[in-house]
């Protein structure tokens, strides 16, 4: 079970005091009416789905209930760094453990 | 060599010490006609049926650990073919018409053992999906049938039907020629069925980039084991599937998981079927070595960790302890993860990518043993021809841009 830190709380807690949300900084385009279909596929359903770093939104959804940002390398499941949402990715080079 | 009475007897007056290996073990040569990337049941099925069905001779099966050693290995070995939809029927049954014949095709004993797969219905909803999944089933010609809990439990006398317990059971759905089949035995025999029809199988060889030429076409792989060039590759890599594509530049819907299994320590014979439950989060069936195979959920977050949390497994165990009370005293020998790459609709890829010469089997998600020679069957087609024959076409990588979604995940709820 992960030690998820809440960047709101400033607590670090158990996951199932969370919400997994999926991979962060997918933005819904401004427009949609303007995408083509490829364009929505890639916000609807393409994935990064790295080996390595991954920017993940979680939900602190039995705490204070606030979306925020996550990252995590994807082999060791170690949480590297955890970040309000709205602010940009941590330049982080999280591969030495 | 064949198997046979007369050999086993023949080996055994020699003390069993006489046996030839089962496949080569050779070092890759400069080019060849086709590479397929991932050496588990998938590829090697792929291989040999390109093989065997297509004379594609001169191919490679390029693995980065040991043959069958990812989810091929780790799977809990059901098979069964009850999907709701046209497509995923006839992909499924394809399969199991395959499984049907496949220890004789490969003179290799996968152990395909026709028990009965039984889904239990807990709630209204269970019962309505089910019901629907029956008639959709029998409509296909495949064969399912509804069970009341006293049939259940005549098929299943383990099984606890008690009214007062969390999630009773209050019906169940039964496929009588699902089961199971020995995963480790199914890479074997492919393997060695590849093998003896030319196909080199390269393990400890992981693919590292693939090169294209100024067409934009695929023009080879880098391996660990240096630059070997091909016009087509075939990506069949389950869990790293999005790793692999992004070699070529290819994004991918897929995300990864880990996906949990346990195995019981061993005892006499006391399940005589697949029991699922996809509401509780549960499925165990018995293996022959007498180990109860325990099949759990995946976790919240994607992961190549190959582990996973261990309330995961405690959940499932909650639900087997309740549904099989026989079972509660039963030390868990073992628990492991594997990586299960999935679709946003829960259904395969098999298609045709944008880069020409690239070909993609994936999209598995948490059920993919059970497709494992037909899947096989249709990729060799696509790989050998370029085209998908009919039973794989409505699978393509371009259904997430048209909408045509071939949607199990509403239908199955949450275990395949």
């Amino acid at each position: 079970m992960l030690l998820i830190r809440c960047p709101y709380c400033e607590m670090d807690r158990p996951e199932l005091e969370f919400r997994y949300g999926g991979e962060a900084h997918v933005a819904r385009p401004a427009d949609p009416m303007a995408t083509t279909d490829a364009e929505w596929a890639e916000f609807l359903y393409f994935r990064t789905n790295p080996r390595g770093l991954h920017a993940e939104r979680w939900r602190h959804i039995n705490g204070c209930g606030r979306f925020f940002n996550c990252l995590r390398d994807t082999v060791s499941d170690r949480i590297v760094t955890t970040y309000k949402a709205g602010t940009p990715r941590p330049n982080i080079d999280g591969s030495a453990s | 060599m064949k198997f046979s009475a007369l050999s086993v007897f023949l080996q055994g007056l020699k003390g069993n010490r006489g046996w030839p290996e089962q496949w080569r073990s050779p070092e890759p040569k400069a080019a060849y006609d086709a590479v397929i990337v991932g050496a588990g049941g998938h590829g090697l099925a792929t291989a040999y049926y390109m093989a065997k069905e297509h004379g594609m001779r001169n191919i490679a099966v390029l693995e980065k650990g040991w043959l069958g050693g990812g989810n091929t290995g780790r799977n809990t070995t059901i098979v069964r073919s009850n999907y709701l939809w046209e497509e995923s029927e006839g992909i499924y049954e394809h399969a199991m018409k395959l499984w049907e014949g496949l220890s004789h095709e490969l003179n290799y004993n996968v152990m395909y053992s026709p028990r009965g797969v039984m889904m239990l219905a807990h709630n209204i909803h269970d019962v309505q999906v089910f019901k629907r999944h029956v008639h959709a089933n029998r409509l296909a010609g495949i064969d399912n049938e509804w069970l009341t809990p006293e049939e259940a439990k005549a098929f299943c006398p383990l099984l606890n039907i008690g009214k007062n317990i969390r999630y009773p059971v209050i019906g169940a759905s039964l496929q009588r020629r699902g089961g199971t089949a020995r995963h480790d035995a199914v890479a074997w025999g492919y393997a060695r069925g590849a093998d003896a029809l030319g196909v080199d199988i390269i393990q400890n060889c992981e693919v590292t980039g693939i090169r294209r030429d100024v067409s934009g076409a695929v023009a080879g792989v880098e391996t660990a084991k240096g630059f070997i060039a091909t016009k087509r590759v075939g990506v069949v890599a389950a869990g790293n599937t999005s790793v692999v594509m992004a070699m070529a530049g290819v994004r991918m819907p897929l995300e990864s998981y880990p996906l949990q299994a346990l195995v019981s320590e061993p005892v006499k014979p006391m399940m005589p079927c697949v029991v699922m439950s996809n509401t509780v989060h549960a499925y165990m069936s018995q293996s022959d070595k007498g180990e109860l195979v325990i099949g759990a959920g995946t976790d919240a977050y994607t992961s190549y960790s190959q582990t996973g949390g261990l309330h995961i497994a405690t959940h499932t165990l909650d639900a087997i302890c309740e549904l099989f009370p026989a079972v509660r005293r039963l030390r868990m020998l073992r628990n492991w993860g594997g990586i299960v790459d999935v679709t946003p609709d829960r259904s395969p890829i098999i298609g045709k990518t944008p880069v020409p010469g690239l070909f993609v089997n994936c999209g598995w998600g948490t059920g993919g043993f059970k497709a494992t020679p037909g899947s096989g069957h249709v990729f060799a087609h696509l790989v050998a021809k370029g085209e998908p024959e009919a039973i794989a076409a409505p699978f393509t990588l371009d259904r997430f841009r048209t909408g045509r979604l071939i949607d199990e995940a509403a239908a199955a709820a949450v275990a395949h």
